[in-house]
């Protein structure tokens, strides 16, 4: 059982007899009240979003959910094709079940697809990426703030902010789990 | 050779206006001969508040605030005083909380909450000379006075039931939240005052409306920023309150507190006086318009 104080973003949990997970999560207090935990709920099956606010004192029960270790293939009509590394079945998720997470995924990524039964409902990817910067503004010279950024895009068409010291061309890594940018690969 | 922290090089300017910040407020109390003090940050125990927790450190707790002590300056003499500080509340991180805070507090003898409006008021203006403050495409306007709304016109202005409907339906809190806080202080700052007597753990009662507090809460951009009351000062009246916060926290299976003895004991030689908290990592937030209290502390505990 989980308490409020184990809520946060990510966590999974069965809510009338079905998967969700916290897609939004944020804990409030007004002036000498008591603890709220608000939280965006995402139906795992459905993807219906909604909200619910809990106060502290409620119990959870975790989603029965589990994880098989699988490698991504290729894209199709069906979606994003999976073969599990061990019984080599393949699966297929959906846009909509992998949202950004998407733009992370490269050929023969090892993986790990969440599944619901027989029904593969999300993933979690390697905590970091390398993927390729195919556009970015060019190095500006004499800009030497080390903390200013600018936009960049990547192979997978993934948009995010950036050092302005890096260039079209090299690689650099990216936090799957916030979507920022970490670091610059040396090739 | 790995890149810097990036992360902590983005937030320089923030932290450049943090610490201006931190300056001018220095630089305000001062010019009013107020005196920066220092108290304890671990101390035997903190004023039994029901929804307030501590965080224990070697048999001890880390003040949740710095007011005890304060006050007892105040009963020993000391007229106008105030404090930057780290305070700590177990279990509390959101957007707008972390469990590690700094504050700053102040307190004012012969005063009353209405005092602490006024000083608010100058407080703001001298951080925002130009006399307005823009945040996330707000734009609102500093000229005193501030708004002043009591909590029930408050309900009445923004939410679906009336204060009374709300307490009685035990969703006060849930209300308040979703309903009222978001719209305070779009346009100028705001003042919720009248208080229910029982949401006001250490403030005197209107000697007019015994069943209201001399308290007030300041909100900016949606955002409470301050706490403020006239001091209760009564210590009979104190004890039998903190009793009654701790059969609250009993009741809902939380450690007990002991009561802080030394500082009732002192009690009866404060003077009238008036004392207000001032959540300081978001008045940063606002002063550089940062969406969550993330960006403008170096660090946060998820980063340690």
């Amino acid at each position: 059982m989980y308490t409020c104080s184990d809520l946060k973003k990510g966590l999974k949990l069965m809510i009338d007899g079905e998967p969700h997970v916290i897609a939004g999560f944020d804990f409030t207090k007004p002036g000498k009240g008591q603890a709220l935990y608000k939280c965006k709920l995402r139906n795992m099956i459905t993807g219906a979003l909604f909200d619910r606010t809990y106060r502290s004192g409620e119990n959870f029960e975790p989603a029965p959910l589990e994880e098989r270790d699988m490698q991504y293939l290729y894209q199709d009509e069906t979606g994003y094709v999976f073969m599990d590394n061990k019984t080599y079945e393949q699966i297929s998720l959906r846009e909509e079940t992998l949202g950004d997470d998407r733009y992370f995924l490269v050929d023969n990524m090892e993986v790990k697809i969440l599944m619901f039964g027989e029904l593969g409902i999300g993933i979690t990817l390697p905590n970091f990426v390398t993927l390729r910067v195919t556009m970015a503004e060019p190095w500006v010279k004499g800009d030497t703030a080390a903390g200013n950024n600018k936009p960049a895009t990547v192979e997978t068409g993934y948009n995010l902010q950036v050092p302005s010291f890096v260039e079209e061309g090299i690689l650099i890594q990216i936090d799957t789990r916030t979507g920022e940018y970490v670091t610059r690969v040396k090739e | 050779m790995s890149d810097p922290n990036w992360g902590l090089l983005k937030k320089k300017h923030r932290l450049n206006e943090r610490a201006r910040m931190m300056q001018t407020i220095r630089a305000f109390f001062v010019a009013q001969e107020f005196l920066e003090v220092d108290t304890p940050y671990r101390i035997p125990c903190n004023a039994p508040e029901a929804h307030i927790d501590p965080v224990t450190s070697s048999g001890q707790v880390l003040h949740t605030s710095p007011e005890l002590c304060m006050k007892r300056l105040l009963a020993a003499g000391y007229e106008r005083i105030f404090q930057l500080c780290h305070c700590w509340r177990a279990e509390e991180r959101g957007q707008r909380h972390l469990g590690e805070f700094t504050m700053l507090e102040w307190y004012r003898a012969e005063a009353d909450y209405t005092d602490l409006m006024e000083d608010c008021e100058g407080l703001l203006r001298a951080l925002c000379p130009q006399g307005t403050l823009s945040y996330q495409g707000m734009s609102i306007t500093l000229q005193d006075p501030f708004e002043r709304l009591t909590l029930s016109d408050a309900f009445d202005r923004y939410a679906p039931m009336s204060l009374t409907e709300a307490i009685d339906n035990t969703c006060f809190d849930e209300i308040y939240t979703q309903h009222i806080e978001p719209n305070l202080g779009k346009h100028q700052p705001t003042f919720i005052t009248h208080y229910p007597a029982d949401m006001a753990a250490l403030a005197r009662l209107c000697p007019e409306d015994p069943d209201h507090a001399e308290r007030f809460e300041l909100y900016i951009a949606g955002m409470e920023l301050a706490n403020a009351f006239s001091e209760l000062n009564d210590p009979a009246e104190q004890r039998q309150r903190f009793v009654a916060e701790q059969a609250l926290r009993e009741q809902m299976g939380k450690a007990p507190s002991p009561l802080p003895e030394p500082f009732l004991q002192e009690l009866e030689h404060l003077p009238p006086s008036a004392g207000i908290a001032l959540g300081i990592d978001r008045l940063a937030m606002l002063l550089t318009d940062s969406t969550t209290i993330d960006g403008v502390v170096a660090f946060t505990p998820e980063m340690l």
